[in-house]
């Protein structure tokens, strides 16, 4: 275990020789962002705005080109990600999610464009000092006190207590102006973490029944209707998911050829997986189901039992009817563990 | 507002006892203090659920276009703000009258955990546009507004033609293109809206250009201009706190200065000043001419 002095730290990032994503504010919101000296770092804010998955896998992105040569179609694929990166300060829930997209991702057939990015990326996590109201990550076996990083931070008011798990990580905090410190100090922090966890209104859910042995059950349940009533439909939540990996492929005409990108697409929306005999999730009952349900059944029922859940609480922040993934767990669970 | 809520909740159960109502249109209570969610109620059980209160803040108008198709007829919570969106939406014969009763909610101003809404602060009017009867207090009649609801508009005026663009610059990029603000739009109330439309050729469901910056945010406010009753909850669902209403304000303020005093969804005339023409109207030169920087 290692440490650092507090007033040592944007001095530490700033000394990163690779770009630095960290959560910087942006207006009234805190985003992962490029980081640069005079950014208001926001290290402090659990469940920020905007999550580490822009990085990994952005938004938009272009994937290749094609051009009409003569007879011929020229095509040119996008280059992949080729330089190395650091993205500081990530908390338990959002690196559990990122494991998330690895299984999406990282499975035969490997994505390319996302095997690159997070092979050249070096993690910072933060373990959560002040867990907030709405987190439930240990439901979903994430431990806010220790994330699963190449790094990790444990904040100490006057102090950051710090340690390597991996090569990568071994590497960057080697420049890292450090001293020897105690591991027990570390293990109280963790101590006092899971106290504050504990005591968060949806620390214990209860997640029987969520899993492919009770597929149809949980599918056909009546209460989807009544739950997914007040939905907009907008995609607010899933934007907002750190595990949301849905996207859509596209072309455009540049006018001498085709771009193809992909870009996030929402199974909240009614165009999403459209096919030719029309839309297979007619209304927003099918569509609502099939955000929670993917979360809960179908992924760890295909996953060895991991939930596309990390507990994070931004469907909670986020939603402008309120709806949110522990309102169904609680609706369509066997009661709450709490009880 | 807990008296107004037992008043309101006892009304209901019995509207839906004699047969008046066929289900209530109202809120329930979520896992906290403040996560108040929009709710369907269909007998005097499901009724125990309901809340009317501090965090009842969502316009219920927009799902009266599901709720007017079903059979029978509808009781519909609706705050003071929100007749103003069912009324217009009747004058646009999206909605009909009669498949609805409307319970007029006294307001005192809605919050959410951070305090009131940005919209509350700009109270319009205590008075109902639209209502079966009406349910409130002395306490809920009492004017609330602490802003002047054009503040936020005069200060972008002041801007250079520049300054301005780059302030909606700034606020548009940050735009994910998730469509809260035209889904919860009373006024955005098309079958299938062009941006959903694979067929229309501009589709667009990412951003992946600078559109949402430069565009799709002033095609929705000129789109539902004469129409928009300033709900606010544009800005109020909008999960990136872009401050879409000062859009549609601009849009207000310009018609009420280029065509008198105007508010959609007020009176029972159903031309308004963008669907009428007097030859009193401005010029359109007048209007380029003034938005010369």
């Amino acid at each position: 275990m290692r440490k650092f002095a507090a007033d040592q730290l944007t001095k530490i990032i700033s000394s990163i020789s690779t770009p630095v994503y960290a959560p910087v504010e942006d207006g009234s919101m805190v985003v992962y962002d490029r980081y640069e000296d005079g950014m208001t770092l926001r290290l402090d804010k659990v469940g920020t705005d905007k999550t580490p998955k822009d990085i990994l896998f952005p938004q938009w992105e272009n994937l290749m080109h094609f051009r009409m040569e003569g007879k011929t179609i020229q095509l040119t694929e996008e280059e992949r990600a080729k330089e190395d990166y650091v993205i500081f300060g990530v908390r338990a829930c959002d690196i559990q999610a990122i494991k998330v997209l690895d299984r999406v991702f990282l499975a035969d057939p490997i994505d390319t464009y996302y095997a690159a990015r997070r092979e050249h990326g070096t993690i910072v996590g933060l373990a959560c000092g002040e867990p907030a109201k709405s987190c439930f990550c240990k439901n979903f076996g994430v431990d806010p006190a220790k994330p699963d990083a190449d790094v990790v931070l444990w904040p100490a008011g006057d102090c950051w207590y710090c340690e390597a798990y991996t090569d990568k990580g071994r590497a960057l905090m080697e420049s890292w102006p450090t001293e020897a410190a105690d591991e027990a100090a570390v293990e109280t922090i963790k101590a006092e973490i899971a106290v504050k966890y504990d005591a968060l209104p949806f620390a214990k859910l209860n997640l029987n029944g969520f899993d492919g042995d009770h597929l149809m059950e949980k599918f056909d349940s009546p209460k989807w209707k009544k739950l997914s009533m007040p939905c907009l439909g907008c995609g607010s939540c899933t934007f907002a998911c750190p595990t949301c990996q849905c996207y859509d492929i596209r072309d455009y005409d540049t006018g001498n050829g085709i771009q193809r990108y992909r870009c996030w697409d929402s199974c909240m929306y009614s165009d999403f997986t459209l096919m030719a005999h029309g839309t297979n999730r007619p209304t927003q009952v099918e569509r609502y189901r099939q955000r929670f349900m993917h979360k809960l059944v179908y992924f760890p029922s295909r996953n060895d039992g991991m939930y596309s859940c990390v507990g994070c609480g931004r469907c909670i922040e986020k939603c402008p009817m309120n709806l949110n993934i522990v309102k169904v767990i609680k609706a369509l669970g066997e009661g709450d563990s709490n009880d | 507002m807990q008296e107004i809520m037992n008043r309101m909740k006892a009304r209901a159960i019995a509207l839906l006892a004699d047969g008046t109502v066929s289900r209530v249109m109202g809120w329930e209570k979520g896992e906290g203090e403040y996560d108040w969610s929009p709710a369907l109620f269909e007998n005097a059980e499901e009724m125990e659920a309901f809340v009317y209160g501090d965090y009842a803040g969502a316009n219920l108008s927009k799902y009266c276009l599901k709720l007017g198709k079903l059979e029978g007829k509808t009781l519909v919570i609706l705050k003071p703000c929100d007749t103003l969106s069912f009324k217009q939406l009747i004058h646009e014969h999206r909605l009909e009258r009669e498949k609805f009763y409307i319970i007029g909610a006294g307001c005192t101003g809605m919050k959410d955990e951070k305090g009131a809404l940005l919209k509350c602060n700009a109270c319009k009017s205590k008075e109902f546009a639209i209502y079966d009867e009406i349910i409130d207090s002395e306490e809920s009649r009492k004017p609330t507004g602490v802003m002047d609801r054009m503040a936020g508009v005069a200060d972008l005026e002041q801007m250079t033609a520049q300054e301005r663009y780059d302030f909606w610059q700034g606020e548009l990029s940050r735009c994910i293109r998730c469509n809260a603000c035209r889904n919860v739009c009373p006024a955005c109330t098309c079958i299938k809206c062009v941006f959903d439309n694979p067929a229309s050729g501009v589709q667009s469901k990412a951003p992946v250009t600078s559109f949402e910056e430069n565009m799709f945010h002033i095609i929705r406010a000129y789109h539902v201009a004469g129409r928009c009753t300033d709900c606010g909850e544009c800005s109020r669902v909008c999960p990136q706190n872009i401050p879409l209403h000062l859009l549609n304000r601009k849009l207000i303020k310009d018609m009420n200065e280029l065509y008198g005093e105007y508010q959609a969804g007020e009176g029972d005339e159903e031309r308004t000043p963008l669907t009428s023409y007097t030859k009193e109207d401005a010029e359109p030169g007048i209007v380029h001419e003034r938005g010369r920087a």
